[in-house]
Protein backbone atom coordinates (compact mmCIF):
# COMPACT_ATOMS: atom_id res chain seq x y z
CA UNK A 1 0.00 0.00 0.00
CA UNK A 2 2.93 2.10 0.17
CA UNK A 3 2.34 4.04 -3.34
CA UNK A 4 -1.23 4.93 -2.58
CA UNK A 5 -1.95 8.36 -2.24
CA UNK A 6 -4.85 9.19 0.70
CA UNK A 7 -6.43 12.04 -0.02
CA UNK A 8 -8.82 13.93 2.74
CA UNK A 9 -12.37 12.42 2.66
CA UNK A 10 -11.18 9.62 0.09
CA UNK A 11 -11.69 11.44 -2.74
CA UNK A 12 -11.17 9.95 -5.79
CA UNK A 13 -10.60 12.50 -9.11
CA UNK A 14 -10.29 10.06 -11.73
CA UNK A 15 -13.85 9.13 -13.29
CA UNK A 16 -14.11 5.70 -14.43
CA UNK A 17 -10.72 4.72 -13.10
CA UNK A 18 -11.60 0.88 -12.46
CA UNK A 19 -10.42 1.08 -16.21
CA UNK A 20 -6.94 0.21 -14.70
CA UNK A 21 -8.12 -3.42 -13.94
CA UNK A 22 -8.67 -5.72 -16.18
CA UNK A 23 -11.22 -7.81 -15.46
CA UNK A 24 -10.78 -9.65 -18.40
CA UNK A 25 -8.58 -12.06 -16.78
CA UNK A 26 -11.17 -13.53 -14.66
CA UNK A 27 -12.54 -15.53 -17.20
CA UNK A 28 -13.00 -19.09 -18.01
CA UNK A 29 -15.14 -19.06 -20.91
CA UNK A 30 -14.66 -16.13 -24.17
CA UNK A 31 -17.83 -15.33 -26.03
CA UNK A 32 -17.47 -15.24 -29.47
CA UNK A 33 -19.50 -13.71 -31.89
CA UNK A 34 -20.46 -14.76 -35.40
CA UNK A 35 -21.16 -12.00 -37.41
CA UNK A 36 -22.62 -13.66 -39.98
CA UNK A 37 -25.18 -14.76 -37.94
CA UNK A 38 -26.08 -11.59 -36.03
CA UNK A 39 -29.03 -9.62 -36.97
CA UNK A 40 -28.45 -6.15 -34.89
CA UNK A 41 -30.80 -6.57 -31.85
CA UNK A 42 -28.94 -5.03 -29.39
CA UNK A 43 -29.72 -7.82 -27.09
CA UNK A 44 -26.06 -8.29 -25.87
CA UNK A 45 -25.14 -4.82 -25.84
CA UNK A 46 -28.52 -4.29 -23.43
CA UNK A 47 -27.99 -7.00 -20.97
CA UNK A 48 -23.78 -7.04 -20.28
CA UNK A 49 -23.57 -6.10 -16.93
CA UNK A 50 -19.86 -4.45 -18.09
CA UNK A 51 -20.65 -2.54 -20.68
CA UNK A 52 -18.69 -5.03 -22.65
CA UNK A 53 -19.89 -5.21 -26.04
CA UNK A 54 -20.12 -1.89 -28.08
CA UNK A 55 -21.92 -0.80 -31.53
CA UNK A 56 -19.22 -0.42 -34.31
CA UNK A 57 -20.24 0.98 -37.84
CA UNK A 58 -21.11 -2.45 -38.82
CA UNK A 59 -22.42 -4.41 -36.04
CA UNK A 60 -21.24 -5.13 -32.55
CA UNK A 61 -17.86 -5.73 -30.85
CA UNK A 62 -16.86 -7.51 -27.40
CA UNK A 63 -13.86 -5.86 -25.32
CA UNK A 64 -12.18 -8.34 -23.80
CA UNK A 65 -9.90 -6.34 -21.61
CA UNK A 66 -12.75 -6.27 -19.31
CA UNK A 67 -15.45 -9.01 -20.25
CA UNK A 68 -15.59 -11.86 -17.31
CA UNK A 69 -17.40 -14.08 -19.67
CA UNK A 70 -20.35 -14.72 -17.74
CA UNK A 71 -22.46 -15.66 -20.84
CA UNK A 72 -25.24 -13.85 -19.93
CA UNK A 73 -24.92 -12.31 -23.94
CA UNK A 74 -24.73 -15.93 -25.28
CA UNK A 75 -28.07 -17.05 -23.48
CA UNK A 76 -29.95 -13.93 -24.51
CA UNK A 77 -28.90 -13.68 -28.15
CA UNK A 78 -31.94 -14.85 -30.11
CA UNK A 79 -30.07 -16.17 -33.28
CA UNK A 80 -27.15 -17.82 -31.19
CA UNK A 81 -24.60 -15.78 -32.56
CA UNK A 82 -22.33 -15.79 -29.59
CA UNK A 83 -20.48 -19.25 -28.66
CA UNK A 84 -19.10 -19.06 -25.21
CA UNK A 85 -15.45 -21.04 -25.62
CA UNK A 86 -13.18 -22.49 -23.55
CA UNK A 87 -10.48 -19.38 -23.24
CA UNK A 88 -7.46 -21.35 -23.99
CA UNK A 89 -9.30 -22.53 -27.15
CA UNK A 90 -10.10 -19.36 -27.97
CA UNK A 91 -6.87 -18.22 -28.75
CA UNK B 1 -25.24 -8.04 -39.74
CA UNK B 2 -24.02 -6.68 -43.15
CA UNK B 3 -22.57 -3.42 -43.09
CA UNK B 4 -25.19 -0.98 -41.55
CA UNK B 5 -25.11 0.22 -37.56
CA UNK B 6 -27.24 -1.41 -35.00
CA UNK B 7 -30.08 0.92 -33.90
CA UNK B 8 -29.57 1.23 -30.10
CA UNK B 9 -33.08 0.39 -28.15
CA UNK B 10 -31.18 2.28 -25.35
CA UNK B 11 -29.11 4.97 -25.31
CA UNK B 12 -25.52 4.14 -26.04
CA UNK B 13 -23.62 6.35 -23.60
CA UNK B 14 -22.24 4.58 -20.64
CA UNK B 15 -22.04 6.20 -17.29
CA UNK B 16 -20.73 3.20 -15.45
CA UNK B 17 -16.92 1.86 -16.32
CA UNK B 18 -16.06 -1.62 -16.58
CA UNK B 19 -13.24 -2.78 -14.43
CA UNK B 20 -15.38 -2.80 -11.33
CA UNK B 21 -15.37 -5.95 -9.66
CA UNK B 22 -18.98 -6.62 -9.25
CA UNK B 23 -19.54 -10.81 -9.80
CA UNK B 24 -19.51 -12.20 -13.49
CA UNK B 25 -23.55 -11.66 -14.45
CA UNK B 26 -24.06 -9.13 -11.45
CA UNK B 27 -28.01 -8.07 -11.76
CA UNK B 28 -26.95 -5.22 -9.57
CA UNK B 29 -24.57 -4.05 -11.73
CA UNK B 30 -26.52 -4.37 -15.09
CA UNK B 31 -29.30 -1.99 -12.78
CA UNK B 32 -27.10 0.59 -12.34
CA UNK B 33 -25.33 0.55 -15.65
CA UNK B 34 -29.30 0.51 -17.13
CA UNK B 35 -30.47 3.26 -14.72
CA UNK B 36 -27.46 5.57 -15.49
CA UNK B 37 -28.59 6.02 -19.11
CA UNK B 38 -31.89 6.90 -18.12
CA UNK B 39 -30.80 9.75 -15.49
CA UNK B 40 -27.97 11.16 -17.57
CA UNK B 41 -24.57 12.67 -17.28
CA UNK B 42 -25.50 15.61 -15.23
CA UNK B 43 -26.59 13.86 -12.26
CA UNK B 44 -25.13 13.44 -8.52
CA UNK B 45 -24.99 9.71 -7.43
CA UNK B 46 -25.59 8.57 -3.54
CA UNK B 47 -24.80 5.14 -2.72
CA UNK B 48 -25.46 3.03 0.99
CA UNK B 49 -22.66 0.53 1.58
CA UNK B 50 -23.53 -2.82 0.01
CA UNK B 51 -22.39 -4.82 -3.02
CA UNK B 52 -22.39 -1.94 -5.39
CA UNK B 53 -20.37 0.97 -3.27
CA UNK B 54 -17.88 -2.21 -2.75
CA UNK B 55 -17.26 -3.18 -5.90
CA UNK B 56 -17.90 -0.14 -8.11
CA UNK B 57 -15.14 2.03 -5.37
CA UNK B 58 -11.86 0.28 -4.56
CA UNK B 59 -10.14 3.21 -3.66
CA UNK B 60 -8.54 4.87 -5.17
CA UNK B 61 -10.64 3.85 -7.95
CA UNK B 62 -14.28 4.74 -9.16
CA UNK B 63 -16.20 3.05 -11.72
CA UNK B 64 -18.79 5.86 -11.51
CA UNK B 65 -18.43 8.64 -14.60
CA UNK B 66 -20.52 11.10 -12.68
CA UNK B 67 -20.19 12.80 -9.23
CA UNK B 68 -20.55 9.91 -6.52
CA UNK B 69 -20.51 9.81 -2.62
CA UNK B 70 -20.90 7.62 -0.50
CA UNK B 71 -21.20 8.10 3.23
CA UNK B 72 -22.72 4.99 5.49
CA UNK B 73 -25.34 2.39 5.65
CA UNK B 74 -28.02 3.72 7.10
CA UNK B 75 -27.92 6.93 5.92
CA UNK B 76 -27.90 7.56 1.75
CA UNK B 77 -31.66 9.22 1.60
CA UNK B 78 -30.54 11.80 4.42
CA UNK B 79 -26.87 12.45 2.35
CA UNK B 80 -28.92 13.06 -0.88
CA UNK B 81 -31.33 15.24 0.92
CA UNK B 82 -28.11 17.57 1.81
CA UNK B 83 -26.92 17.22 -1.17
CA UNK B 84 -29.96 18.40 -2.76
CA UNK B 85 -30.70 21.32 -0.19
CA UNK B 86 -26.98 22.44 -1.01
CA UNK B 87 -27.88 22.54 -4.67
CA UNK B 88 -31.08 24.46 -4.18
CA UNK B 89 -28.97 26.92 -2.24
CA UNK B 90 -26.92 27.89 -5.13
CA UNK B 91 -29.45 27.77 -7.55
CA UNK B 92 -28.70 24.85 -9.47
CA UNK B 93 -31.87 23.06 -10.54
CA UNK B 94 -30.98 21.11 -14.04
CA UNK B 95 -28.98 18.30 -11.69
CA UNK B 96 -30.72 15.26 -10.49
CA UNK B 97 -29.39 13.24 -7.00
CA UNK B 98 -30.14 9.74 -7.37
CA UNK B 99 -29.70 7.33 -4.82
CA UNK B 100 -28.30 3.70 -5.48
CA UNK B 101 -29.09 1.68 -2.63
CA UNK B 102 -29.56 -1.92 -1.39
CA UNK B 103 -32.52 -4.11 -0.32
CA UNK B 104 -30.96 -3.67 3.63
CA UNK B 105 -29.82 -0.38 2.90
CA UNK B 106 -33.97 0.45 1.90
CA UNK B 107 -35.83 -2.06 3.96
CA UNK B 108 -34.49 -2.45 7.12
CA UNK B 109 -31.44 0.08 8.33
CA UNK B 110 -31.76 3.03 5.90
CA UNK B 111 -35.66 2.55 5.85
CA UNK B 112 -36.11 5.82 8.48
CA UNK B 113 -33.64 8.00 6.40
CA UNK B 114 -35.65 7.07 3.09
CA UNK B 115 -39.04 7.92 4.90
CA UNK B 116 -37.41 11.31 6.42
CA UNK B 117 -36.61 11.98 3.11
CA UNK B 118 -39.94 11.65 1.11
CA UNK B 119 -41.72 13.29 4.02
CA UNK B 120 -39.61 16.21 3.44
CA UNK B 121 -40.20 16.09 0.18
CA UNK B 122 -36.76 16.25 -1.28
CA UNK B 123 -36.13 16.23 -5.17
CA UNK B 124 -34.41 12.61 -5.41
CA UNK B 125 -34.45 9.90 -7.74
CA UNK B 126 -34.41 7.10 -4.99
CA UNK B 127 -33.63 3.46 -6.54
CA UNK B 128 -33.83 0.55 -5.01
CA UNK B 129 -32.03 -2.22 -6.12
CA UNK B 130 -33.20 -5.48 -5.06
CA UNK B 131 -30.84 -8.69 -4.60
CA UNK B 132 -33.35 -9.90 -1.69
CA UNK B 133 -30.66 -10.17 0.95
CA UNK B 134 -27.37 -8.48 2.72
CA UNK B 135 -24.82 -9.94 -0.23
CA UNK B 136 -22.00 -8.07 0.14
CA UNK B 137 -21.33 -9.22 3.66
CA UNK B 138 -22.20 -13.06 2.65
CA UNK B 139 -26.33 -13.31 2.01
CA UNK B 140 -27.36 -12.61 5.05
CA UNK B 141 -31.31 -12.39 5.26
CA UNK B 142 -33.08 -8.89 4.76
CA UNK B 143 -36.38 -7.53 5.26
CA UNK B 144 -36.88 -7.83 1.17
CA UNK B 145 -36.17 -11.82 1.44
CA UNK B 146 -38.71 -13.26 -0.27
CA UNK B 147 -40.49 -16.02 2.30
CA UNK B 148 -38.92 -19.72 2.60
CA UNK B 149 -35.27 -18.38 0.69
CA UNK B 150 -33.10 -20.42 2.74
CA UNK B 151 -29.70 -17.33 3.14
CA UNK B 152 -27.15 -17.81 5.83
CA UNK B 153 -29.46 -16.31 8.78
CA UNK B 154 -32.32 -18.32 7.72
CA UNK B 155 -30.49 -21.86 6.51
CA UNK B 156 -33.22 -24.43 5.86
CA UNK B 157 -33.76 -27.35 8.18
CA UNK B 158 -36.44 -29.13 9.85
CA UNK B 159 -38.06 -26.07 11.76
CA UNK B 160 -36.82 -23.32 9.91
CA UNK B 161 -37.92 -23.88 6.42
CA UNK B 162 -35.33 -20.39 5.14
CA UNK B 163 -37.01 -17.47 5.37
CA UNK B 164 -40.26 -17.24 7.52
CA UNK B 165 -41.82 -13.68 6.85
CA UNK B 166 -43.09 -11.73 3.97
CA UNK B 167 -41.30 -9.74 1.68
CA UNK B 168 -41.79 -6.47 2.83
CA UNK B 169 -43.58 -4.12 0.90
CA UNK B 170 -41.72 -0.92 0.68
CA UNK B 171 -43.17 0.06 -2.68
CA UNK B 172 -46.31 0.19 -1.26
CA UNK B 173 -45.11 2.30 2.13
CA UNK B 174 -43.77 4.65 -0.12
CA UNK B 175 -47.43 4.81 -1.83
CA UNK B 176 -48.36 5.09 1.15
CA UNK B 177 -46.18 7.94 1.89
CA UNK B 178 -48.26 10.14 -1.05
CA UNK B 179 -44.99 9.70 -2.92
CA UNK B 180 -45.85 11.08 -6.25
CA UNK B 181 -43.88 8.52 -8.38
CA UNK B 182 -43.46 5.40 -7.29
CA UNK B 183 -42.34 1.73 -9.70
CA UNK B 184 -41.30 -1.59 -9.37
CA UNK B 185 -38.88 -2.47 -12.33
CA UNK B 186 -36.48 -5.58 -12.91
CA UNK B 187 -33.10 -5.44 -15.14
CA UNK B 188 -34.46 -8.26 -17.46
CA UNK B 189 -36.83 -5.84 -19.11
CA UNK B 190 -34.72 -2.45 -19.49
CA UNK B 191 -36.75 -0.66 -21.72
CA UNK B 192 -39.51 -0.90 -18.99
CA UNK B 193 -36.55 -0.21 -16.36
CA UNK B 194 -35.52 3.06 -18.48
CA UNK B 195 -39.03 4.16 -19.48
CA UNK B 196 -39.74 4.36 -15.69
CA UNK B 197 -36.48 5.50 -14.32
CA UNK B 198 -36.80 8.89 -16.67
CA UNK B 199 -40.07 9.51 -15.08
CA UNK B 200 -38.78 9.33 -12.07
CA UNK B 201 -36.44 11.92 -12.68
CA UNK B 202 -38.80 14.45 -14.16
CA UNK B 203 -40.71 14.62 -10.84
CA UNK B 204 -40.58 17.56 -8.61
CA UNK B 205 -40.35 15.79 -5.66
CA UNK B 206 -39.27 12.23 -4.27
CA UNK B 207 -39.38 9.43 -7.00
CA UNK B 208 -39.05 5.94 -5.50
CA UNK B 209 -37.96 2.88 -8.12
CA UNK B 210 -37.70 -1.35 -6.40
CA UNK B 211 -35.65 -2.75 -9.18
CA UNK B 212 -35.59 -6.65 -8.57
CA UNK B 213 -31.97 -7.86 -9.42
CA UNK B 214 -31.18 -11.50 -9.77
CA UNK B 215 -27.62 -11.96 -7.98
CA UNK B 216 -25.95 -15.66 -9.48
CA UNK B 217 -23.70 -16.51 -6.07
CA UNK B 218 -26.67 -14.88 -3.48
CA UNK B 219 -29.46 -16.72 -5.33
CA UNK B 220 -27.79 -19.49 -6.76
CA UNK B 221 -27.70 -20.28 -10.45
CA UNK B 222 -25.29 -19.56 -13.33
CA UNK B 223 -24.21 -16.35 -14.22
CA UNK B 224 -24.97 -16.60 -17.74
CA UNK B 225 -28.86 -17.00 -16.68
CA UNK B 226 -29.38 -13.57 -15.16
CA UNK B 227 -31.56 -12.07 -17.31
CA UNK B 228 -33.57 -15.57 -17.99
CA UNK B 229 -34.25 -15.87 -13.64
CA UNK B 230 -35.52 -12.24 -13.48
CA UNK B 231 -37.63 -13.12 -16.61
CA UNK B 232 -39.02 -15.55 -14.46
CA UNK B 233 -39.45 -13.77 -11.68
CA UNK B 234 -41.91 -11.43 -14.01
CA UNK B 235 -44.15 -14.55 -15.90
CA UNK B 236 -45.03 -16.11 -13.00
CA UNK B 237 -45.71 -13.04 -11.29
CA UNK B 238 -43.29 -13.71 -8.09
CA UNK B 239 -42.89 -9.65 -9.18
CA UNK B 240 -45.15 -7.63 -10.44
CA UNK B 241 -44.37 -4.44 -12.75
CA UNK B 242 -46.31 -1.54 -11.77
CA UNK B 243 -46.08 2.34 -11.36
CA UNK B 244 -47.94 3.89 -9.47
CA UNK B 245 -48.52 8.41 -10.54
CA UNK B 246 -49.79 10.43 -8.03
CA UNK B 247 -51.83 7.39 -6.52
CA UNK B 248 -52.99 6.08 -9.67
CA UNK B 249 -52.19 2.48 -10.03
CA UNK B 250 -51.19 0.76 -13.37
CA UNK B 251 -49.86 -2.72 -14.12
CA UNK B 252 -47.63 -1.69 -17.34
CA UNK B 253 -46.66 -5.89 -17.68
CA UNK B 254 -49.00 -8.11 -17.66
CA UNK B 255 -47.73 -12.02 -18.07
CA UNK B 256 -50.17 -13.71 -21.12
CA UNK B 257 -50.78 -17.03 -18.86
CA UNK B 258 -49.01 -16.89 -15.54
CA UNK B 259 -46.39 -19.16 -15.50
CA UNK B 260 -46.28 -21.88 -12.19
CA UNK B 261 -43.96 -20.38 -9.07
CA UNK B 262 -42.30 -24.13 -9.43
CA UNK B 263 -40.42 -22.87 -12.81
CA UNK B 264 -38.63 -19.57 -11.19
CA UNK B 265 -38.31 -21.52 -7.66
CA UNK B 266 -36.50 -24.68 -9.11
CA UNK B 267 -34.10 -23.02 -10.94
CA UNK B 268 -32.33 -21.75 -7.86
CA UNK B 269 -30.37 -23.10 -5.03
CA UNK B 270 -31.74 -21.10 -2.46
CA UNK B 271 -35.00 -22.40 -2.70
CA UNK B 272 -34.24 -26.19 -3.46
CA UNK B 273 -35.37 -27.46 0.32
CA UNK B 274 -39.28 -27.09 -1.20
CA UNK B 275 -41.40 -29.67 -0.31
CA UNK B 276 -44.46 -29.65 -3.06
CA UNK B 277 -46.58 -28.20 -0.17
CA UNK B 278 -44.71 -25.17 0.78
CA UNK B 279 -44.26 -24.72 -3.27
CA UNK B 280 -48.05 -24.56 -3.13
CA UNK B 281 -48.27 -22.47 -0.32
CA UNK B 282 -46.03 -19.83 -2.35
CA UNK B 283 -48.42 -20.24 -5.13
CA UNK B 284 -51.30 -19.36 -3.16
CA UNK B 285 -50.03 -16.16 -1.87
CA UNK B 286 -48.72 -15.31 -5.54
CA UNK B 287 -52.31 -16.34 -6.68
CA UNK B 288 -54.09 -13.54 -3.83
CA UNK B 289 -51.29 -11.20 -4.61
CA UNK B 290 -51.96 -10.93 -8.23
CA UNK B 291 -55.96 -10.97 -7.35
CA UNK B 292 -55.17 -8.00 -5.06
CA UNK B 293 -53.37 -6.16 -8.11
CA UNK B 294 -55.90 -6.70 -10.59
CA UNK B 295 -58.39 -5.53 -8.25
CA UNK B 296 -56.10 -2.22 -7.79
CA UNK B 297 -55.57 -1.82 -11.93
CA UNK B 298 -59.13 -2.36 -12.39
CA UNK B 299 -60.37 0.84 -10.06
C1 LIG C 1 -24.16 0.28 10.52
C2 LIG C 1 -23.61 -0.83 9.71
N1 LIG C 1 -23.96 -2.10 10.00
C3 LIG C 1 -23.48 -3.11 9.29
C4 LIG C 1 -22.61 -2.88 8.24
C5 LIG C 1 -22.06 -4.05 7.45
N2 LIG C 1 -22.62 -4.12 6.13
C6 LIG C 1 -22.05 -3.57 5.05
S1 LIG C 1 -22.89 -3.81 3.63
C7 LIG C 1 -24.04 -4.73 4.43
C8 LIG C 1 -25.17 -5.38 3.68
C9 LIG C 1 -25.74 -4.58 2.58
O1 LIG C 1 -26.91 -5.19 2.12
P1 LIG C 1 -27.79 -4.49 1.00
O2 LIG C 1 -28.13 -3.11 1.39
O3 LIG C 1 -28.91 -5.39 0.68
O4 LIG C 1 -26.79 -4.38 -0.24
P2 LIG C 1 -26.10 -5.59 -1.05
O5 LIG C 1 -24.77 -5.84 -0.41
O6 LIG C 1 -27.00 -6.75 -1.00
O7 LIG C 1 -25.92 -5.04 -2.43
C10 LIG C 1 -23.77 -4.81 5.81
C11 LIG C 1 -24.55 -5.56 6.78
C12 LIG C 1 -22.25 -1.53 7.97
N3 LIG C 1 -21.43 -1.22 6.97
N4 LIG C 1 -22.75 -0.54 8.73
S1 LIG D 1 -19.77 -12.81 -21.34
FE1 LIG D 1 -20.77 -11.39 -19.86
S2 LIG D 1 -19.20 -9.82 -19.48
FE2 LIG D 1 -18.60 -10.88 -21.36
S3 LIG D 1 -19.48 -9.64 -23.02
FE3 LIG D 1 -20.95 -11.31 -22.55
S4 LIG D 1 -22.38 -10.37 -21.10
FE4 LIG D 1 -20.54 -9.06 -21.12
S1 LIG E 1 -22.89 -10.89 -4.56
FE1 LIG E 1 -24.62 -10.60 -5.99
S2 LIG E 1 -25.14 -8.41 -5.88
FE2 LIG E 1 -23.11 -8.69 -4.95
S3 LIG E 1 -21.66 -8.25 -6.63
FE3 LIG E 1 -22.03 -10.48 -6.60
S4 LIG E 1 -23.73 -10.82 -8.03
FE4 LIG E 1 -23.67 -8.63 -7.55
MG1 LIG F 1 -29.09 -6.69 -0.94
Amino acid sequence: MGETEYTIGAVVREPGSTRRNKTGRWRVFRPVLDEEKCVGCAKCFMFCPDGCIRPTEDGFEIDYDYCKGCGICSKVCPTDAIEMVMEEEAE
Amino acid sequence: MGGRKPRLPIPEEELLAPGHRACAGCGSALCVRLCLKALGKNTIVVTSTGCIEVTTTPYPETAWKVPWIHVAFENAAAVASGVERALKALGKDDVTVAVFAGDGGTVDIGFQALSGMVERGHNVVYICYDNEAYMNTGVQRSGATPPYAATTTTPAGKVWRGEMRPKKDVPRIMVDHGVPYVATACVSFPQDLIKKVKKAKKVDGPAYVHVLCPCPPGWGYDSSETIEIGELAVETGMWVLYEVEDGEFRLTYRPKERKPVEEYLKRQKRFQHLTEDEIEEIQRMVDEQWEELEKLAEK
